[in-house]
């Protein structure tokens, strides 16, 4: 009994120093860290957006994109970069979730007109050297100026105008379907996307 | 043994990676380039001189009943502030290296190294022990990431070696690569070591 509770005394002092060692450290990092996120974030919007001269990552709107497997509505944040009171452009995420090694997260910047105007890949785990050339700027740049009306989203292979990577279709194919289904998202809610009212902090 | 003899043995005669073969679920992810390789070495060595010390200095108090939780969780401890420390202050490094800095923690190496070493031996031995294991460590990712990079995308360090005309030998970044090279590597060590011996 004695040795059982010795045993418990110390596993627990050990687990209470560090947790207290990591609790420190944690208020410590918090502030760079979340800092680090939110120049990630503007990073990311930039890339992708039309010159605008607010901070894009404060104006933003929620919407409803769909429902997650437990039928909850599934919410997106759209993020307007503006000139003036004129919006210049809206950012936003995309998942591909069936990317060769699970999902690809793509931010996606869209002119008000509805041409994609850049895009950026955020995360995903594609293959080193074959399908993580999805980050390159020439597969990315091809995006540029594309719309639902004067483009076929397709990688060539398969008959449409976006060149694959050779030894990995299937990262760029996602892509492009993923890119093509935000548009068509981008299209249906325009309005709302484009002046509806932002989302107080 | 000597300090000195402590931490030499890690560099080379006892080198983890190649003479142990321990810590080898890292070494085929992250060796995909040198600079990956230099970080992932770096972090682990850092957790494995931490984790040595504090066990080394907690070992008349840890009885061996718990010592195996008790040492994941002061290993643990030390991976998750390298995580902090990672993320707030050296973000790229952070992103590229991603989910396998928490997986330092099931690195045998660290635990190997605590149960065989530091819960037996003095802090300072301990110290130079972590020290010497961690730097070979590193210094065995750092060779096999460089001669994957260089082969398998034809740069070093991002730079790029042999001009737009080369054609990179892609299965050398591919996990099979990394078995390939660490096999040839070993081959060579086991040549040398005994030509020179």
């Amino acid at each position: 009994m004695r040795e059982i509770l010795k045993l418990v005394l110390v596993l627990t002092l050990i687990t209470a120093g560090s947790g207290l060692a990591l609790s420190l450290v944690e208020k410590f990092t918090r502030e760079p860290i979340a800092h680090q996120r939110r120049l990630q974030m503007l990073q990311a919007l930039q890339a992708v957006l039309p010159a605008s001269d607010n901070a894009p990552d404060q104006d933003r709107i929620e919407l409803v994109v769909g429902t997650d497997r437990k039928g909850q509505p599934l919410k997106r944040s759209f993020y307007r970069g503006r000139m003036g009171a004129d919006p210049s452009g809206v950012a936003f995420q995309v998942r591909a979730p069936d990317g060769y090694s699970g999902n690809i997260d793509i931010m996606v910047g869209v002119r008000p007109s509805g041409e994609v105007n850049g895009i950026q890949i955020l995360t995903h785990a594609e293959t080193p050297g074959l399908g993580d050339k999805i980050e390159e700027g020439w597969f990315r740049e091809q995006f540029a100026g594309k719309g639902l009306d004067n483009a076929d989203w397709r990688v060539k292979k398969d008959g449409g105008e976006f060149d694959q990577i050779s030894g990995a279709t299937i990262s760029p194919r996602v892509v492009v379907a993923a890119v093509k289904k935000g548009l068509e998202f981008f299209r249906s809610e325009r309005e709302k996307i484009l002046y509806g009212q932002e989302v107080q902090r | 043994m000597s300090l000195a003899g402590e931490f030499n043995k890690g560099l080379w005669r006892e080198n983890a990676v190649f003479k142990l073969l321990l810590g080898l679920c890292p070494m085929l992810a992250v060796t995909t380039s040198a600079e990956n390789a230099l970080g992932m070495g770096l972090a682990t060595t850092f957790v494995l001189v931490c984790a040595n010390l504090v066990v080394s200095l907690l070992r008349k108090l840890i009885p061996s009943g718990v010592r195996i939780p008790a040492f994941i969780v002061i290993i643990a401890t030390f991976v998750t502030l390298v995580q902090l420390g990672m993320e707030a202050y050296l973000y790229d490094l952070h992103k590229a290296l991603g989910i396998f800095i928490p997986l330092i923690v099931v690195n045998c190496l660290i635990l190997g190294r605590a149960e065989a070493f530091a819960s037996k031996r003095s802090a300072l031995a301990s110290f130079f022990d972590g020290a010497g294991m961690g730097l070979g460590f590193t210094l065995a990712l750092f060779i096999l990431g460089a001669v994957r990079e260089i082969l398998g995308a034809g740069q070093l360090f991002g730079i790029s070696l042999f001009g737009a005309g080369y054609q990179p030998l892609l299965l050398m970044i591919l996990p099979p690569g990394a078995f390939i090279s660490l096999g040839l590597i070993i081959a060579a060590m086991a040549w040398v070591g005994r030509r020179f011996r």
